[in-house]
């Protein structure tokens, strides 16, 4: 991403006076060849479509040589990519035609801030693969494992007063004394397993018991749990 | 380099202050170099369980804030001559501890002792965290009850995630000592037995010292156990632990019930 600036022209008064300002912009750099380049740019897109929609971009040439025809060509590619080029960069001025953008100088690099490209793809990778969380530590009192995406395998214990929350099941391998909570985005055949049931509280899509109701006899056993109508059932894995 | 040991364990009165000041001066005793540091802004204690409460000038809050160089406030122990005490300031709160003077005043201490010993205050808070913040192992002192166990297990986390080391993504290395143990207690089920907190917290142990009076008559003395109650049961569980942390490998014994002759003829279990 580099700092652009542009300057723009505001009526004040009959005089004309000018302003610079400075924007932030995306800078895509190709490298030849050209075809290559392009295709990494479409897979890297396939995970991260729309990433450029409507975001400014300014393309920098400085890496490769191409006539003004080939520069109208490759932005001509990336338009139907979703791309707008806002400006160029690092091509001598005489091959900028009037159909061309601008030649932009003075960029400076800027870090890319609160931009990643893996949080917006979420719901299609929802679609495609399912996703899971391992965690290969003991969850201690006052931790919070969160995971609405998919399911949650713990490799030890859950302490008392720490919690698991998962989109889908969730498998403890070690005691479970915490909370365990699954199923939160609405998956009702989500489950809960554990190798040791001393739990506080567990629940699925909302419906829960605490230790309390819990049925003595499954205590130190290991147990899954799932959801049938409105009932959290309990039993012992054998 | 001297390493960094936290004495930590989330809840109050289980046994950090009087640990601390056994494990110093137990490493001092086998020629180790120790400082112990009291982290404990505002509510200082171990001045008082190494008898120098009456010998402080400066305190750590005035090292930090570049009032007094270090020398000047470090206090060399009457008894034993490599330990030094490192107190805290009464008058001021934890507020007045800064990451980066601590981190400055750790690196110096570092650099001076071979054991570098600090006594965190109880909670989570501010006082608790930087206390952890620069160590490089730590022990989590625990009674073999519930609540104690639960905040213990809530320190391993913080221990886990907001120190130095841990932020590196290194593992900080942890020991579990078990204090304030009752043999006679724990098998009539009262206390959780050894087991169960090992269990729960899954860190090795470092050792088990018996509940005794002589713990606390030599804190009322002034004294760490190691100093001055050197033959009693809770001295040599807390010189073999300083052992254990000197990396030595030294079986562990756990204190078991004590039955008086009476007791046996009449196969019943002490009350």
């Amino acid at each position: 991403m580099s700092e652009v600036t542009v300057l723009s022209a505001a009526r004040q008064r009959g005089a004309m006076p000018l302003r610079g300002r400075s924007y932030m912009a995306f800078a895509l750099t190709p490298e030849p060849p050209i075809a290559d380049w392009l295709g990494e740019l479409d897979a890297w897109l396939r995970g991260s479509s729309g990433f450029f929609a409507g975001r400014p971009v300014v393309l920098d040439l400085s890496a490769v040589t191409l006539t003004s025809s080939a520069i109208a060509h490759l932005i001509s590619e990336l338009g139907a990519r979703g791309i707008r080029i806002m400006g160029l960069e690092g091509v001598a001025a005489e091959k900028l035609g009037p159909g061309l953008p601008p030649l932009v100088t003075g960029g400076r690099p800027a870090p890319v801030e609160a931009i990643s490209p893996k949080s917006e793809p979420v719901s299609s990778a929802r679609d495609s693969e399912p996703t899971s969380l391992v965690v290969e530590s003991p969850v201690r009192s006052g931790q919070s494992i969160f995971f609405p995406d998919g399911d949650v395998t713990v490799l030890g214990s859950v302490g008392s007063g720490a919690e698991v929350i998962a989109g889908g099941s969730i498998h403890i391998y070690g005691t479970l004394r915490g909370r365990a909570m699954a199923g939160t985005s609405g998956i009702r055949k989500a489950r809960i397993f554990c190798t040791r049931l001393e739990a506080e509280l567990l629940a699925i899509d909302g419906y829960y018991r605490t230790a309390e109701d819990l049925d003595a006899t499954l205590l130190g056993k290991p147990v899954q749990a799932w959801l049938a109508g409105e009932t959290l059932n309990l039993s012992e894995i054998d | 380099m001297g390493k960094v040991i936290v004495v930590t364990s989330g809840k109050g009165g289980v046994g950090k202050t009087t640990s601390t000041a056994a494990l110093g001066a137990a490493l001092a005793r086998s020629g180790h170099n120790v400082v112990v540091v009291d982290f404990d802004v505002g509510l200082r204690n171990l001045d008082l369980v190494m008898g120098a409460e009456r010998r402080v000038v400066f305190d750590l809050i005035n090292v930090v804030q570049g009032v007094a160089k270090l020398p000047q406030a470090l206090i060399r122990d009457k008894r034993l001559e490599t330990l030094y005490l490192l107190p805290a300031s009464q008058t001021r709160d934890k507020d007045a501890l800064t990451e980066e003077g601590i981190a400055r005043v750790i690196a110096d201490l570092r650099s001076r002792f071979d054991w570098v010993i600090c006594d965190s205050p109880a909670g989570i808070e501010r006082g608790a965290t930087l206390a952890m913040r620069f160590a490089d192992e730590a022990v989590i002192v625990a009674n073999p009850e519930v609540s104690s166990v639960r905040d213990s297990d809530r320190i391993i986390g913080l221990l886990d995630s907001k120190t130095e080391k841990a932020e590196r993504g290194e593992r900080m290395a942890k020991h579990l000592l078990i204090a304030r143990f009752d043999p006679a207690r724990a098998t009539r089920g009262e206390m959780l037995g050894i087991q169960d907190v090992l269990e729960i917290l899954s860190i090795p142990l470092l050792g088990v010292i018996p509940e005794s009076e002589e713990v606390l008559r030599a804190s009322n003395l002034g004294a760490p156990i190691t100093i001055c109650g050197q033959q009693s049961a809770p001295a040599h569980a807390y010189m073999d632990a300083a052992r254990r942390l000197a990396g030595e490998e030294i079986e562990m014994s756990i204190p078991t019930e004590k039955r008086g002759l009476l007791t046996k003829l009449f196969g019943r279990r002490a009350a």
